[in-house]
């Protein structure tokens, strides 16, 4: 288990009861009384923490290489996924996966960012930062997924898009925009949900959806913490500041009336407890999506839009 | 139409020109390096006369560069919620509002107009630069909202100009969801079969680029522009790749497909005009036009002595 700066009195608890549980280990000394006082401790310690996370300690929540992606939710929620690749122009970008598969008997097109967990996935899935060719992939399999009715489940998780030469080279941003673009024409219900890390541009780009959701401790950010605090304070060491006055946390987002809803996670977070963070997650689109696909495809887009058009309109409430 | 109703008194402003005092008599071409007497650079646009470098050149003269006679109708645009998140950096965003607003003397950072290039009825929606480095915002999303209704309401194609470093941090996710907010703006008039023309300035960078500003259905840049998605620094310092020559001008993004063409600043209006002709008036319709053979004289009704093949606009210098 990776434990965060603040997570350190956590992490020392936690290792004093499995220094007990060893030191029992056969010699027949009831422990159980003790370990049981400090797993207590341990709980009230982790609830306290996290009720009061600040939104540089959410980023890092947020970020957390635990903390299951976009991968892992398909894996738990999806059935006879049949993941799809390449834009049919350039190249296969693997930090966007698609593909068609089940959720809750019901096929749906899943489309999402996925960081990688250990070194040889991140560089697979290029630590999730998409380029042109991802961008340009997700937007095919918006309007297939369109031409079939299948509804749209995307899962969002990046940093943001690759800032790279070959990236610009072919088109990062038309890729970007175009993706949006799909987003707001299809026909067909658009469920977007922010699982760990909302960067900016590339983020959006598979999130102009009818409804957002965001975990409860995910953040969504026109730019990241550190790039917005070296450009606004000449210094990357106050992204603890940028943190703040940017608003980033999905308490925040709601409250600004960008998002629709926050799924709690798991006490001390969805790396904590994995399964029932996805589970959780489930259960929330499956609420939006009963209700959506009752509706008629022109009607769905045109409330997407015009959601995103009424955005903002009223400001912080 | 809400907002019609709601805000929108169009307001003919005269056109006076609070003509800036020149701090310095001489510019120095930051390309060639030559002196040029500042009378000289506006009258030549501010294009340099030895290496025909494009400066920067401000937005009103902008305007009546590419407007017949120099004359077009200001809209008023509608109010937004100001400092929606109560953003303070090293400075509040209230007082950096208030510097832009008294430096340049409009509100925000765009000015949205109709009037007519080469007789033909167009609105325009063109970013200023000097306000915040035309960042985008609210205020600059209900500029390209407003725009793209006023087009569909006098069935007038719409012109943007796009000059900035793109999403306005200090707005936030706020920021960030203008870039799905000027994607439906567009979609709407692209809908309503009226040409999207993007004219792309020096510079056009980040969220801006990576929506409405890459969706044009014609892409015109002039010569020299910045034009990209990442900023270059970004990519140096985070990717360590070098940057190859021209990387992100207008031309490279042409040869890289990106927009149809570079036009120098005194073809503008001609170049726009006639597209905005050809797209708008389209000329006999509802019948069966053969295509003449090759070497085939005129047909009896005397048309196709073949299409009257125009040169392309003069390369940039
Ligand atoms: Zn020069």
């Amino acid at each position: 288990m990776n434990f965060l700066d603040f997570e350190k009195p956590i992490a020392e608890l936690e290792g004093k009861i499995a220094d007990l549980r060893h030191m029992s280990d056969g010699d027949g000394i009831n422990i159980a009384e003790e370990v049981s006082r400090l797993q207590q401790k341990v709980e009230r310690r982790i609830r306290e923490t996290y009720a009061k996370l600040t939104p540089w300690q959410k980023t890092q929540v947020a970020r957390h290489p635990d903390r299951p992606h976009c991968l892992d939710y398909i894996k738990a929620l999806i059935t006879e996924f049949m993941p799809l690749a390449g834009d049919r122009s350039f190249g296969e970008d693997s930090a966007v996966i698609g593909g068609i598969g089940r959720f809750k008997g019901r096929s749906v097109m899943v489309i999402g960012l996925e960081k990688g967990h250990d070194t040889e996935s991140r560089v697979k899935h290029n630590f999730g930062m998409a380029r042109p060719e991802g961008y340009r992939k997700a937007r095919r399999l918006m309007e297939m997924a369109d031409r079939f009715g299948l509804p749209i489940l995307t899962l969002v998780d990046t940093a943001g898009a690759y800032p790279g030469v070959g990236a610009e080279e072919r088109g990062q941003a038309e890729a970007i925009a175009r993706s949006i673009e799909a987003c707001l024409r299809v026909k067909v219900p658009l469920i977007s949900v922010v699982i760990g890390e909302g960067g900016s541009g590339g983020a959006i780009a598979l999130a102009a959806g009818n409804v957002i959701v965001m975990l409860e401790h995910s953040i969504y950010s026109v730019i990241s913490p550190e790039g917005c605090a070296s450009i606004l304070w000449r210094s990357g060491d106050q992204a603890q500041s940028a943190a703040e006055a940017l608003r980033l946390t999905a308490q925040d987002l709601k409250r600004l009336n960008v998002i629709d809803e926050i799924v709690p996670e798991p006490l001390g977070g969805a790396h904590r407890s994995r399964d029932a963070a996805m589970q959780a997650v489930g259960e929330a689109i499956e609420r939006h999506l009963s209700q959506m696909v009752k509706e008629k495809p022109d009607v769905l887009r045109t409330r997407r839009r015009e959601k995103f058009l009424a955005m903002g309109r009223n400001g912080l409430e | 139409m809400n907002w019609l109703t709601n805000f929108v008194r169009p307001k003919i402003q005269q056109l006076v020109r609070p003509r800036e005092v020149p701090e310095n008599l001489w510019d120095k071409c930051p390309a060639c390096e030559h002196m040029i007497f500042h009378r000289e650079l506006e009258k030549n646009l501010r294009v340099c006369p030895h290496c025909g470098h494009h400066m920067r050149l401000g937005l009103k003269a902008r305007l009546e560069l590419l407007f017949d006679g120099g004359a077009y109708k200001r809209i008023e645009l509608p109010k937004v919620a100001e400092d929606p998140l109560k953003f303070k950096d090293l400075k509040t965003y209230q007082s950096r509002l208030k510097e832009a607003r008294s430096k340049t003397g409009e509100t925000d950072g765009i000015i949205v107009a109709s009037g007519q290039i080469n007789g033909q009825d167009v609105v325009v929606a063109a970013f200023d630069f000097s306000f915040m480095g035309g960042s985008m915002g609210m205020a600059v999303g209900e500029g390209l909202v407003a725009a793209a209704e006023l087009s569909v309401v006098q069935d007038s194609p719409l012109l943007v100009i796009p000059a900035s470093g793109g999403a306005r941090m200090q707005e936030g996710i706020l920021s960030l969801m203008q870039m799905a907010r000027s994607t439906v703006a567009v979609e709407r008039v692209k809908e309503h079969g009226l040409p999207y023309i993007v004219l792309l300035t020096d510079p056009t960078t980040g969220g801006v680029t990576a929506s409405f500003a890459m969706l044009g259905d014609i892409q015109i840049a002039e010569p020299g522009a910045l034009i990209g998605f990442a900023g270059a620094r970004v990519i140096e310092n985070t990717i360590r790749e070098k940057l190859p020559e021209g990387f992100q001008s207008a031309e490279y993004l042409r040869d890289h497909g990106m927009v149809d063409m570079v036009v120098r600043r005194h073809d503008l209006k001609e170049t726009l005009g006639r597209l905005l002709g050809l797209l708008r008036n389209r000329g006999p319709v509802g019948e069966v036009v053969t295509l003449p053979r090759r070497g085939a004289e005129a047909d009896s009704a005397g048309r196709s002595k073949g299409a009257e093949i125009l040169p392309p606009p003069a390369p940039d210098a």
